[in-house]
């Protein structure tokens, strides 16, 4: 009794302890700091050496030196890749592209999402699920088919689509379309009814309910699919390199592996500058539209 | 101003029936309420005046106009949702105006519109607050305000009240009341609140499984109830409901209740329940017509001892519970007269207020 007595007293001068909620939160959190250190080493990485090795001279990059290090920095690499014809010709390729997909893309989509959330006509749930599906074909599969489609439209009517920039703004919003309706359908469902009949009393058509009231309050979707739609024809590296071969119709992934690399000489210090170039728009984007991203992308994920 | 009629309306959802023919004459400049339970088809009504929905069949006029095939934005008529339905990219004036600007109404004449029903809704401090800085109450005003610039033909209110707190509803029930003698327009107000509908209305339609079981000024419908249902449905706490017997004896109607209790009819009911006699019926007492007792009985009273089950004393006047042959009846007694539960206590029913109730067609004798 005694002894148990004393051993409170000794507890007690002791600062009190707050428990274990704190101590399990804080290993928590160690878990969780470690883990993300982790990650952010794990992708950071491979940014970080296209950086070090676009400062790089070719005979640095194929010396035996350590290759996470910079002995001779130069910016020769930028330079000549910026004064270089071609490499701005596939810039502006890709920019023109990316811009003109988005803006089909989003013309679409947010057309389709608003017609298939909210003016219930027979058939419009099947459809829905149906534009989710298209989404879940690869364009690995649909390559070939398209080519032959191509080759098709080329015999009956004499118009040649191949080895056009031009012809991905065709091909790439099959890719976009699909999930970026399929993002706006959840957010727009996620709208309270009663705003459209609002409006629809004020005195709204259909298209001013989209325009005044739909888009500004689904924001949010519309920028998380935008981005989305802006990565996917910015990125896209299978369909340019199946359907365009002449060095003035290439966009940036395919134009900088094809004209960069000949034969086995691989100019490697100009190739990362070209990547690096290549990933800052998405990248400047990103961190500008961050938080309407993933606002957009959990509305969209709770519905539908 | 216009009138509203609806001719033998019916709507069906997938087979579902919600409404089951209706006949309604709302005059110019009338407040009507549609009150019922949930599912009657009060909302679906509303809804179909709005343009909303589509009725399955029957007839919609606003003004002389058949409506039916007209789109919500040509029948010129505002409504109030029970979530409000404010624009919430919109400030308040941005939100009010938002119809008078797709109309295309010169700028000054929608600010003159604007400020002018602000000024009767008293929210001229924040029009230029977005929804979501706003409680709830002044979001509701902001949507009666959305429709009041309108001056429409029509007013309709779908539970406007109900997202509101107690005290607030039944502030904002008295703010409506009076933007309705500022600006008398027709207006049809949905509720499933019998004291907002008895309070507001010149006139209540009590609906009931798609159909309606009686239209009437409040106090019709709170002293001449058609149906059972009525006589249930309006009214707090609900009228009692007894089975009972129509019985002659000496020449005078007697309703009997139990083996021991039984009440008797008052002379100016005779004639009329008469024919009933020997019949199995329910009579129904208000509780506030069974009350303590006290000196003299009026004529048309009659008092009786009960055991006191429960006793709810609510300030003005105390509730008490007892037991007739199996049923739980109530009555409103004065807080100094009531005695405790387990006592037993001299009442007085009013029978001139009774009501017999016919029980296969539930029609009030």
């Amino acid at each position: 009794m005694t002894v148990a007595t004393a051993q409170l007293e000794g507890e007690a001068r002791r600062p009190p302890r707050y428990g274990s909620m704190a101590r399990g939160r804080r290993r928590a959190l160690f878990w969780s700091y470690f883990f993300l250190a982790l990650f952010v080493i794990f992708f950071l990485m491979p940014p970080v050496y296209m950086f070090i090795t676009s400062l790089k001279s070719s005979g640095e990059i194929s010396a035996a030196t350590n290759p996470w290090w910079v002995f001779h920095p130069t910016l020769s690499n930028y330079t000549n890749l910026l004064t270089q014809k071609q490499f701005l010709i596939f810039y502006r390729n890709s920019a023109i592209v990316s811009v003109l997909v988005v803006s089909v893309t989003m013309v679409i989509s947010v057309l389709a999402a608003f017609s298939l959330a909210r003016m219930k006509f027979w058939g419009s749930a099947t459809l829905a699920t149906g534009v989710f599906l298209t989404y879940l074909v690869p364009d690995t599969l649909l390559f070939i088919p398209l080519f032959k489609i191509f080759a098709f439209i080329h015999d009956k009517t004499g118009i040649e689509l191949i080895n056009h920039w031009w012809v991905l703004i065709v091909l790439y919003p099959t890719l976009t379309v699909p999930f970026c309706t399929w993002i706006m359908i959840g957010y727009f469902a996620s709208i309270p009814k009663e705003l459209d009949e609002a409006a629809l009393i004020d005195g709204a058509g259909y298209m001013q309910m989209l325009l005044r009231v739909f888009i500004p309050v689904a924001l949010p979707g519309i920028i998380a699919a935008t981005i989305f739609a802006f990565t996917v024809s910015w990125a896209n590296f299978l369909y340019p390199l199946a359907f365009t071969t002449s060095a003035d119709q290439l966009v940036l992934p395919v134009g900088i592996v094809t004209t960069l690399i000949k034969g086995d000489v691989y100019n490697w210090g100009q190739i990362m500058t070209g990547a690096l170039l290549g990933a800052a728009p998405p990248l400047v984007i990103y961190a500008f539209l961050m938080d309407y991203y993933i606002a957009g992308l959990t509305a969209g994920a709770t519905k539908g | 101003m216009a009138q509203v009629a609806l001719r033998n309306i019916v709507k069906t959802f997938d087979k579902t029936p919600a409404v089951q023919g209706i006949d309604l004459d709302i005059a110019d400049r009338e407040f009507i309420v549609l009150v019922g339970p949930s599912g009657c088809g009060k909302s679906t009504t509303l809804r179909m005046i709005a343009g909303l929905e589509e009725a399955t069949s029957g007839e919609i006029y606003i003004g002389d106009q058949l409506v039916n095939d007209v789109p919500p934005k040509d029948r010129d008529i505002a409504m109030v949702f029970q979530n409000y339905a404010l624009y919430p990219h919109m400030t308040v004036y941005e939100n009010m105006s938002f119809g008078l600007r797709l109309k295309k109404f010169p700028k000054s004449e929608i600010r003159d519109r604007v400020e002018n029903a602000a000024r009767i809704l008293d929210i001229t401090d924040l029009l230029q607050r977005r929804p979501r800085q706003l409680s709830g109450g002044q979001r509701q005003r902001v949507a009666m305000g959305r429709a009041i610039v309108r001056n429409p033909k029509v007013f309709l209110f779908d539970e406007p009240l109900s997202n509101l707190d107690a005290k607030l509803r039944v502030q904002m029930r008295t703010e409506i009341k009076k933007v309705h003698q500022k600006v008398t327009t027709t207006t049809v107000y949905v509720t499933h609140d019998q004291v907002e509908a008895m309070t507001l209305a010149d006139r209540v339609v009590v609906m009931n499984g798609g159909r309606i079981e009686q239209i009437g000024s409040p106090n019709e419908v709170y002293h001449h109830p058609a149906t059972r249902f009525v006589a249930g449905f309006i009214g707090s706490p609900a009228m009692n409901f007894l089975p009972c017997r129509l019985e002659e004896s000496d020449d005078q109607l007697v309703v009997r209740l139990s083996d021991t209790l039984s009440f008797p009819v008052p002379p100016s009911r005779v004639a009329r329940y008469r024919p009933r006699v020997g019949n199995e019926l329910i009579f129904g007492l208000r509780p506030e017509d069974i009350i303590e007792g006290r000196g003299e009985l009026a004529p048309g009273t009659a008092a009786f001892e009960v055991l006191l089950d429960v006793v709810e004393p609510m300030g003005m006047e105390t509730m008490v519970y007892f037991i007739v042959d199996g049923v739980e009846v109530c009555g409103r007694v004065n807080p100094a007269a009531a005695r405790n539960a387990g006592e037993t206590m001299r009442l007085v029913a009013d029978l001139n207020h009774m009501h017999l109730i016919d029980t296969r067609t539930d029609q009030v004798i």
